[in-house]
């Protein structure tokens, strides 16, 4: 375990718990940039700088934003003033993610042996993916294409002020 | 990143936890947002999963796991937007993101 | 000798290091560069404010500061005195945290993309294989540091343009991104360094730049005015114009927290200076094959200054554009011929002939020009003027 990782780790698993523990929600936001700016450095530990570079700019960059600009946008009465930020069920809730844990850890644990130990940096490049994604990956490319248009154009129709609104 | 010395185990736990704080989130918290923000950190999740598979597996000049990666990165940022979006249309009929008070389908 | 001149950054750099024992030397060859760059960049910083100032000054008409030493050269250590040393108002009801936080957070993304810029020949700090992809990665975490300066003060005007300037800044991050794709399309690699070698050819005396092609060219201008509307600059600084929003989202920063913003809009400013000259302008290459004996960081640096002069003349000159006119300009136009310049782009690679694919190039640019910006953004006729008295 080295000590980077222990580091990241830590950062990570605490902006998680900042993030859905909170009251304040901006402040769950920005707890959650933390987690994806921890996690993307992870990614960087583990040789894959493709994806880590795109963690940042997509989920930094991106769907944090849009994550504060959402409780920006739906800021009503119910701000904190409840009694409890946890919903009635929170025991269950608590209970059911506790079990999904036990048996993930569970898991990993009991297979420790055939896991692999360590392995060299594999040599990937920016060209590789790039060959990759054009020519294995093409269709996948694509679909996720298609569905990122999809998605703009129905984010935006969905969350459009309709003429019978405005009464 | 020159000496290696974090087993796979790690990573595996630290996505497992990952996982496991961001499903109690989902499962546990009021607001609509919250629960959006826990099913991100169950993706992000899987996706550190998958990027220490990839990287620790046997053919990783395959770029499965990467690629796989990268396309949930792309499909978690085009759910998001329109998760969120709901939320925003729902706050404007509502005018509550309460989930415990969303409970009936009639508006 | 002229090789000396040329890397007489790196000659130091090896000298110094090779003091230390073998274990250290990479370590501490990484200290001194970061070193070096942390020292620089807020020296040209200092230099970069008192030209603006004066510059700014005598094109409205006036002399800018002229009291501070001969010519107001010492103007900006005056103004480092001022800010380290004026009192430091939190406002009570912000949030304590996040108000501290902001402008580091500003401070330490604008560093980190610095860098990755290749400032002279073998002098980049760090050399990635997707180089391009971190600067725009980092250029996407300032503006979280824009919305939590924003929000944690209170203030409904912080919040009222930390949300234009976030909304400013993502709606300009694409015709940014997708302007220098054309770029890593032709030269194949996302490596900053790669890029700009491959230009730093030279053919009748020329070098071979990318702003002299026609893809290089549009995706040039549409790379300027992106970012001038990423690091929030005139005309598109609605989100902190002074006759506007007060000062926008740093309206409840003070002393030494607003000079952190203040320098890090203006390393911002020279980190994308940087990067377009490394795409587009040839990085530290020199233009002329007869004048390569110049060595490589007085033209990168020669170049950046150039950029930020040409900031400063479009901020004297340009009035403000509006929050909806803005974001018209950069969904309905920029983005359409960003994507225009990608298929001149495509083109300019498969075209056969020396002089067929330059007339092409130009032809697709010009008309999608004319077609998108002279024809699509015309405005209704308006009619007479009609006046209504109040009674």
């Amino acid at each position: 375990m080295s000590i980077v990782f222990v580091v990241l780790a830590v950062l990570t698993l605490a902006g998680a718990m900042a993030a859905v523990t909170l009251r304040n929600l901006v402040h769950c936001a920005l707890a959650l940039a933390v987690a994806f700016a921890g996690l993307a450095l992870l990614f960087l530990q583990l040789d894959a700088q493709f994806v880590g570079f795109t963690q940042i700019l997509v989920y930094v960059g991106a769907v944090a934003i849009l994550v504060v600009f959402a409780i920006l946008l739906t800021r009503g009465a119910d701000d904190g003033k409840a009694g409890t930020v946890f919903s009635r069920t929170w025991l269950a809730g608590l209970g059911i993610a506790a079990a999904v844990f036990a048996v993930l850890g569970w898991a990993v644990l009991r297979s420790v042996k055939g896991l692999a130990q360590a392995a060299g940096a594999p040599a990937v490049t920016v060209e590789d993916i790039g060959q990759a994604l054009m020519s294995r990956y093409v269709l996948p490319l694509e679909i996720v294409a298609l569905l990122l248009t999809a998605a703009l154009v129905g984010a935006v129709i969905v969350a459009m002020y309709e003429k019978e609104d405005a009464r | 990143m020159t000496c290696f010395s974090t087993p796979l185990a790690g990573y595996l736990l630290v996505a497992a936890l990952l996982f496991a704080i961001g499903l109690a989130g989902a499962l546990t918290r009021r607001n609509a947002i919250l629960v959006l923000i826990g099913i991100e950190l169950m993706l992000n999740a899987a996706n550190l999963n998958l990027i220490a598979f990839w990287r620790f597996g046997p053919h990783p000049e395959m770029l499965t796991g990467l690629m796989f990666a990268l396309f949930s990165i792309a499909v978690a940022a085009a759910e998001a937007a329109v998760g969120l979006g709901l939320v925003i249309q729902i706050h404007r009929h509502l005018k509550t993101t309460d989930l415990d008070q969303i409970s009936r389908m009639k508006g | 000798m002229i090789e000396k001149a040329d890397q007489i950054f790196v000659l130091l750099l090896h000298w110094l290091v090779g003091f230390l024992p073998m274990a250290w030397q990479h370590v501490a060859s990484v200290v001194i560069c970061v070193a070096v760059i942390v020292a620089v960049y807020p020296a040209l910083f200092a230099v970069a404010v008192l030209m603006e100032r004066k510059g700014l000054g005598r094109m409205q008409n006036r002399y800018g500061p002229n009291r501070v030493g001969p010519f107001g050269v010492l103007q900006p250590v005056a103004d480092g005195i001022k800010s380290l040393t004026k009192e430091d108002i939190v406002p009570r009801n912000a949030d304590a945290v996040v108000h501290f936080i902001s402008p580091l957070v500003l401070v330490v993304a604008v560093f980190m993309g610095l860098a990755v810029l290749p400032m002279g020949r073998n002098m980049v700090l760090v050399e990635m294989d997707a180089s391009l992809l971190f600067f725009f990665a980092m250029g996407a975490s300032t503006e979280l540091s824009v919305f939590m300066a924003g929000w944690s003060s209170r203030n409904k005007y912080s919040l009222l343009g930390a949300m234009r300037a976030v909304a400013q800044m993502i709606s300009y991050e694409v015709p940014l991104l997708l302007s220098t794709v054309g770029v890593v399309m032709i030269t194949g690699s996302l490596s900053l360094v790669d890029i700009v070698n491959a230009q730093t050819r030279y053919s009748w005396g020329l070098a071979h730049w990318n702003v002299f092609k026609p893809w290089g060219l549009a995706g040039f201008v549409m790379f300027v005015i992106a970012s001038m509307a990423e690091t929030n600059r005139s005309p598109f600084d609605l989100p902190e114009g002074e006759s506007e929003i007060i000062a926008g989202y740093f309206t409840e920063y003070s002393g030494f927290k607003f000079a952190l913003f203040f320098l890090g809009e203006y390393v911002g400013m020279f980190g994308i200076a940087g990067l377009g000259t490394t795409l587009f302008l040839g990085g530290w290459s020199s233009p002329l094959a007869a004048l390569s004996w110049v060595p490589s960081w007085i033209w990168f640096f020669a170049k950046v200054e150039l950029w930020i002069c040409f900031f400063i003349w479009v901020r004297g000159t340009l009035p403000r554009l509006r929050q909806d006119q803005l974001m018209n300009f950069a969904w309905k136009f920029l983005l359409p011929m960003t994507l225009v310049n990608l298929l001149v782009a495509a083109e300019w690679r498969f075209v056969e002939g020396v002089w067929m694919r330059w007339i092409v190039g130009m032809a697709i640019v010009a008309g999608a020009y004319v077609l998108m910006g002279r024809v699509g953004m015309r405005r209704e006729r308006l009619g007479p003027r009609s006046y209504r008295y109040a009674e």
